[in-house]
């Protein structure tokens, strides 16, 4: 039964490249397009991997060491994700607390090595994306507040796994709210439309793509291989949340989790393909309004 | 108890001995042996005590009115002493490379440092309120004179003068404090007062005074003033101890005191919430507007107290309510706060004093580029950084757990109140770690990282072995406490017991739980530390021969970069200073460039303290204006002084007679 737990981990390391190509054929659809074929980031991985790298002059070791340090809290925040009733290889009382740590410091690592380059833009983009994870941040612990009330403060997987169809008779609606708001910090953390937009490199995009100007080669492949992980991680967090395991028969909860995390990822093309990329002076607003979406969900909790 | 007397004197004893060699070289580095030599033979019993012996407490007749010389050490003592016995040799050391080429006599400064340290110890022994009194003034008045090391400087002494007020601000209410107390036990000893048995209307006075007079020299909002202003103008060492250390000393007195008080009630917790929340949350605001790197550091204190008593309000509202989670967790995520905090924030004012030191500039947008050519100094800010963001595997992330999981496992559904907590608590927390993130990836990446911005951190150099080891030592300290966080805790534990009283005992479980999550985190840093190193040889062997390439930063087709082109650390925190601006009251002057052909133009930023400006300022302008007419009775001629002290003396002879007749 052990060696199940690393079941969970393992897809995400493997299929994680494929949710983004799966993303992308959904905005090719909407756009008209063919679109790239959905294992395009597998290739484009393997290519990188096998480049040499171009450093700047300006940089010390810091943009040496940040992809690797960013890549380590990733793969550590996959071990803590539980499968439905299938529990993490890590976890513990309050181990979202460290999971959301743990994207803490591999955002001050990406900052920091966008900061070692010297280069405006690459400021910019870290300065903007500090002042969005700082907001973003008592949102997270919102939602994750209306877990602990409604289940007792546990560790991650053994909330998720208490959430049946019963759960969702009696208290849908909180799941409904953290959900949503949960499914705005997923698009703001991991620079989807309407707050940042992944596609463009320059000027109209300056958050974390453009954070990320100066990686070359094997960097470059670590960072796009953290990006697709953290949508997953994210869009694991929400489907843990919002589908009821617990009433399914357990050979069916690990095809219905990854059926889960595709629908989440069509979504997001959905958003993306119809929705506009918000001023910057908007966003602030958004992450706010996922917080009150919480919020609500607190005293929904309180009254009911 | 013999033993930590012992150790206090010896400083004492070295330092009054350096005077007399006072323009010798060797005078700081004889008195640093003095801190070492005492600090070695205090942490005897301070270990001895925290393993869970009990030292007999020490008594000596002092005639004094009402005052005993009683010394005692108990887990809370204990504790607190940790860092001082850490930090002040570590500094000793740093400052006698630090003040070596200054041309002015070093025995003093190294004889007040010395006084400081032992007046530091001194006070967490004393078990009478008189003797507790003699000795914070003998500590602030010590600070005082570091503060002013270089008082040729206008701004030093008007920093110096701050301080001043503000101390003793704080010690007037701690008067009136003691006052009360011991006229209701009839006694100055702690041990009597405890069972003086305060009504509920007088304790909540009592905490009152208490959280004026220890919270002015805690730092917390609004009585934070002095901090800024004093913890620039001293040098990088004493900075760090006083940052470190000394302000600490206000949340032992607190927590002191409210062992003495009986009982707290809720309202008292609530208050102390507030005051955590709000000087966290602006203590990092007005550090993000700062460009002084010290004064930032200084500000970024105010945050750290606020935690402290964040969790510290936790553990009264425990009590109140009688969730022994919420008191042993509260307390002892607080108190472990104080630790951490020692640690990680007297290394980035070493830190910072090296940068001062090797390039002359405090100012974060003149540097750049530092951690090549300081590379000791680069990498063990940027542990700093990461402890004082709380981010894994650090320490400082250890006592913000403790604190998050305090707030939320004492969470019931059936009780608003509790609810209302964790949303200050959780909330207030994540936001703050935010902040502080943000603001430490400013001061680190503005400072260490992408291309000097000016000559002075064009030539920097790495400072001297003296300087360099503190720091490393501090640095693993940061780790090391990470990756042992179940130990850590084990050592808080006693220190909580002093506090949380009975309630600890029953706690048991709750305990036992943060135990195994707090085991959990530190095999998961041990694993993120094994994982980035594994990805990092894997990464470095990837290429296969392949060779690297160096050129310039990409910039977007831009030709000629410069480095003044680099974003500013102004510019960086701009974002979110504007979300702030209500409170910040950030100045602007200067244009920008207009017309086809632009003149040059200036532009410069300024975000003066809003308390001192507002509060404060007006405050005493008023206090100077009503008191102008008694400026009369002063000449400036001694002779004038000495009668008017003559005729009190006379007048309180002839009201003491009468009231004997």
């Amino acid at each position: 039964m052990k060696i199940m737990y690393w079941a969970l981990p393992l897809a995400a390391w493997v299929l994680s490249p494929l949710m983004l190509g799966i993303i992308n054929r959904v905005k090719a659809f909407f756009a008209g397009r063919r679109g790239p074929p959905v294992w395009q980031l597998y290739y484009d991985l393997f290519k990188l991997l096998q480049k040499a790298s171009v450093y700047s002059k300006s940089t010390s070791m810091v943009i040496r060491v940040a992809p690797s340090v960013v890549l380590a809290c990733m793969a550590l925040c996959t071990l803590m994700l539980p499968w439905g009733e299938l529990q993490a290889p890590v976890t513990f009382v309050g181990d979202i607390i460290l999971l959301a740590y743990l994207l803490g410091l591999a955002r001050f690592a990406t900052v920091l090595a966008a900061l070692d380059t010297g280069s405006s833009f690459e400021g910019m983009g870290a300065s903007r994306e500090v002042q969005f994870a700082a907001l973003a941040e008592p949102s997270f612990f919102l939602g994750m507040l209306v877990l602990v009330l409604h289940f007792g403060f546990s560790g991650l997987s053994d909330m998720v796994s208490g959430i049946s169809l019963e759960t969702w008779h009696t208290s849908g609606v909180l799941l409904i709210l953290v959900g949503c708001s949960w499914f705005v910090l997923l698009l703001a953390e991991n620079s989807r439309i309407p707050v940042d937009d992944p596609n463009t490199h320059l000027e109209l995009t300056m958050i974390h793509e453009v954070m990320v100007l100066d990686y070359s080669g094997p960097d470059f492949a670590f960072i796009l291989y953290v990006a697709s992980l953290k949508m997953w991680i994210f869009a694991a967090l929400v489907v843990n949340l919002v589908v009821p395991m617990h009433s399914l028969t357990p050979w069916l909860q690990a095809p219905v989790f990854l059926l889960g995390i595709v629908f989440v990822m069509v979504l997001v093309g959905v958003v993306e393909s119809i929705l506009a990329r918000l001023r910057l002076q908007q966003i602030p607003k958004v992450l706010l309004g996922s917080a009150i979406l919480s919020l609500i969900a607190l005293i929904v909790r309180l009254m009911g | 108890m013999e033993l930590f007397i012992l150790g206090c004197v010896i400083p004492i004893v070295l330092g009054v001995g350096v005077l007399s060699i006072s323009r010798s070289k060797a005078a700081s580095w004889i008195a640093a042996f003095g801190v070492w030599l005492g600090c070695g033979i205090a942490a005897v019993p301070v270990i001895s005590a925290l393993a869970g012996h009990v030292l007999a407490p020490l008594q000596i007749a002092w005639n004094m009115p009402g005052g005993s010389l009683s010394f005692g050490l108990d887990g809370l003592s204990a504790f607190f002493c940790l860092p001082i016995l850490l930090i002040s040799p570590l500094a000793a050391l740093y400052g006698c490379t630090y003040l070596a080429h200054e041309k002015k006599p070093l025995g003093p400064a190294s004889f007040f440092y010395n006084v400081l340290t032992a007046s530091m110890l001194l006070l967490l022994a004393a078990r009478n309120g008189l003797l507790f009194l003699v000795v914070w003034e003998l500590m602030a008045v010590s600070s005082f004179f570091l503060v002013v090391f270089d008082d040729e400087k206008a701004h030093v002494r008007q920093a110096g003068w701050t301080y001043l007020i503000a101390t003793h601000i704080g010690t007037a209410a701690l008067l009136v404090l003691f006052a009360i107390m011991g006229r209701q036990a009839n006694s100055l000893d702690f041990d009597l007062m405890a069972k003086a048995g305060f009504s509920p209307a007088m304790a909540t006075a009592l905490f009152v005074l208490a959280v004026i007079g220890f919270g002015a020299k805690a730092g917390f909002m609004p009585l934070h003033v002095w901090l800024p202003e004093a913890h620039p103008a001293a040098p990088s060492h004493v900075s760090a101890l006083m940052s470190g250390v000394m302000i600490k000393t206000g949340i032992y007195g607190l927590l002191r005191i409210l062992t003495l008080l009986g009982n707290p009630s809720a309202a008292w917790g609530w208050t102390l919430v507030v005051i955590g929340l709000v000087s966290g949350i602006l203590g990092v605001a007005f550090a993000l507007a700062q460009h002084d790197l010290k004064r930032l550091l200084a500000y970024h204190s105010v945050e750290n107290i606020g935690i402290i008593t964040l969790g510290i309000g936790a553990g009264l509202l425990g009590l109140a309510w009688h969730q022994p989670t919420l008191v042993v967790l509260g307390f002892g995520g607080g108190i472990l706060h104080v630790l951490n905090h020692a640690i990680f924030k007297s290394l980035l004012f070493l830190g910072a004093g090296a940068v001062v030191h090797s390039t002359g500039t405090r100012d974060i947008d003149h540097l750049g580029g530092l951690i090549k050519s300081m590379r000791w100094t680069g990498v063990t800010f940027l542990v700093a950084s990461a402890a004082i963001s709380g981010l894994p595997p650090f320490n400082g992330f250890v006592s913000e757990f403790l604190i998050y999981f305090a707030a939320f496992s004492g969470v019931r559904a059936g009780a608003p109140e509790t609810v209302v907590l964790t949303i200050g608590i959780a909330g207030g927390l994540a936001l703050i770690g935010g902040l502080a993130a943000a603001c430490f990836a400013k001061a680190f990446g503005i400072v260490f990282l992408g291309e000097p911005r000016s000559s002075h951190a064009a030539h920097a150099h790495e400072v001297g072995a003296a300087m360099r080891w503190p720091m490393v030592a501090l640095a693993g300290a940061c780790l090391g406490i990470g990756l042992l966080a179940p130990a850590a805790v084990k050592l808080v534990l006693p220190a909580v017991r002093v506090v949380a009283g009975d309630g600890a005992e029953s706690s048991a479980e709750s305990v036992a739980t943060a135990m195994r999550s707090l085991t959990g985190i530190a095999y998961a840093s041990a694993g993120l530390l094994l994982l980035v190193v594994g990805l990092f040889v894997i990464r470095r062997y990837l290429p296969r021969g392949r060779e690297e390439t160096a050129t310039g930063t990409w910039d977007c087709g831009y030709a000629r970069p410069t480095p003044r082109m680099q974003y500013t650390a102004s510019s960086f925190a701009q974002p979110l200073t504007d979300l702030f601006r209500i409170f910040l009251g950030t100045r602007k002057r200067g244009a920008s460039p207009a017309g086809f052909f632009p003149q040059p133009t200036t532009f410069e930023t300024q975000t003066p303290d809003a308390a001192r400006e507002y509060l404060f300022a007006p405050l005493f302008r008023l206090i100077d204006r009503s008191l102008a007419p008694i400026r009369r009775m002063q000449r400036g001629r001694i002779h004038e002084y000495l009668l008017y002290i003559a005729i009190v003396l006379v007048l309180l002879l002839l009201w003491k007679a009468g009231g004997r007749s």
